[in-house]
């Protein structure tokens, strides 16, 4: 039965004071963290590990000993993820642990050359271990706040606009992809519902290219808003996508399009029966005809 | 033997759908409607489908069927009320059922079959 676990818990605030005393010298990030906290982490993480050897179990981290260790790993990464550390940065973290272990392996086993061999052995697999996790737990963390990042993006890009009543406009900014169209679809399809809307104005001045497959999606949208009852008008048509559609071959047959977001607001302005006009002699000479009228 | 009922007002058939289509019950309206528009010499058909959540391409095939069958019978269809989740469905089965007028709900519906029989439209309104 190996010494290890007892020394390290016989010495565990002493080997902490050496780590803290290592990372100062090597990773210390005092622009991203106080004294105090990593005090307090290094506090954390040492007796969680101090816990876990207790079990005697140091070659398989996956047991309920080390439950505490891996949460606390977990929460150390979580945080150094959103402070901005570097991956090598937080692994170093734990691995500069290694030293510390060591040198108090050696003063224990100083007699005894085999069993220091054997305590080195562990204390390197233990903490490589640890470092492990914690590279782990970082990237998961990085990699959700890329997912979240995506969908807010994905939700910020599909805004449904109420023009007018029962007139919609939908602003496309940016690729139409199969993903994309599916969200655009569905925004669009509930909007219609919601606002009693039987004209939607698709603007695609914000698309850069349209090839075979984002036209399909537009017309799959299109199909589907007109079966719901509302008719959509393409605008923003610019003289290059024109020439693109063209050559592409693609039917827009049945679509209408229009080259400006005023000309397709017209249009449906013009469709459901309603005007916008001038009022006489420029603006503030109206607002004065208006309130006269009132009094 | 369950039947979706049929409502006559004036020179347009109201068919409200409220329950889930299967394909035996879409055949049965297809051919009461049918049999309804010439005994009653329909100019229109209203068909209500906003409480329909679920369709297949059979229930679209039917829907546009219908449609084709009653312009032969001259009378005009108008689909109202179809879900978003419908829309897009029927759309991802390619089925854009061009020849089936479609409105937001009953009342834009009715608005448009008074418009497309317009002759009906000043004689009801006058």
């Amino acid at each position: 039965m190996s010494k290890l676990p007892e020394m390290i818990n016989k010495h565990q605030e002493e080997i902490r004071t050496d780590w803290l005393k290592q990372m100062n010298s090597s990773v210390r990030r005092a622009d991203l963290m106080s004294n105090e906290e990593l005090d307090a982490q290094s506090r954390e993480l040492m007796s969680a590990i101090a816990k876990g050897v207790k079990s005697g179990d140091l070659a398989n981290l996956d047991g309920p000993a080390w439950d505490e260790a891996r949460d606390t790993l977990g929460a150390i990464s979580a945080s150094r993820a959103k402070q901005g550390f570097t991956t090598s940065e937080t692994a170093t973290f734990v691995l500069s642990l290694k030293q510390p272990i060591f040198n108090a392996v050696r003063r224990e086993n100083a007699s005894d050359p085999a069993a220091l061999f054997d305590d080195i052995w562990k204390t390197t697999q233990l903490v490589d271990k640890l470092a492990l996790i914690t590279a782990d737990a970082f990237q998961n963390v990085r990699e959700k706040f890329i997912a979240r990042q995506q969908e807010e993006l994905m939700e910020l890009s599909t805004p449904v606009v109420k023009l007018w009543d029962g007139i919609l406009a939908l602003p496309i900014i940016g690729t139409l992809d199969s993903a994309r169209t599916q969200v655009v679809m569905e925004s669009l399809l509930q909007a219609v519902v919601q606002t009693n809307s039987r004209v939607a104005i698709i603007d695609i001045t914000g698309v850069p290219t349209v090839d075979t497959l984002v036209a399909q999606h537009l017309l799959k949208t299109i199909t589907a808003a007109r079966l719901m009852g509302a008719d959509c008008i393409i605008s923003g048509v610019r003289p290059q996508i024109a020439q693109t559609i063209v050559h592409l071959g693609i039917d827009l047959a049945g679509v209408i399009t229009k080259a400006k977001l005023s000309d397709a607001f017209a249009l449906a302005l013009q469709r459901s029966g309603q005007v916008v006009t001038k009022v006489n002699g420029g603006n503030g000479a109206g607002k004065r005809t208006l309130l006269r009228r009132e009094e | 033997m369950e039947r979706i009922p049929i409502l006559r007002m004036g020179q347009f058939l109201l068919v409200t759908i409220q329950v889930d289509m299967h394909d035996r019950l879409a055949l049965q309206l297809q051919d009461d409607l049918t049999e309804k528009i010439s005994e009653c010499s329909s100019r229109g058909v209203l068909i209500d489908i906003s409480t329909l959540e679920i369709v297949d391409s059979f229930i679209g095939r039917m829907l546009a069927n219908i449609a084709a069958m009653a312009r032969v019978l001259d009378a005009e269809t108008v689909v109202v009320g179809m879900q978003p989740a419908v829309a897009i469905t029927l759309v991802e089965l390619g089925m854009s059922l061009s020849g089936v007028r479609t409105a937001l709900n009953v009342e834009t519906g009715m608005e448009l079959l008074y418009e497309l029989r317009g002759d009906f439209h000043s004689e009801m309104g006058g």
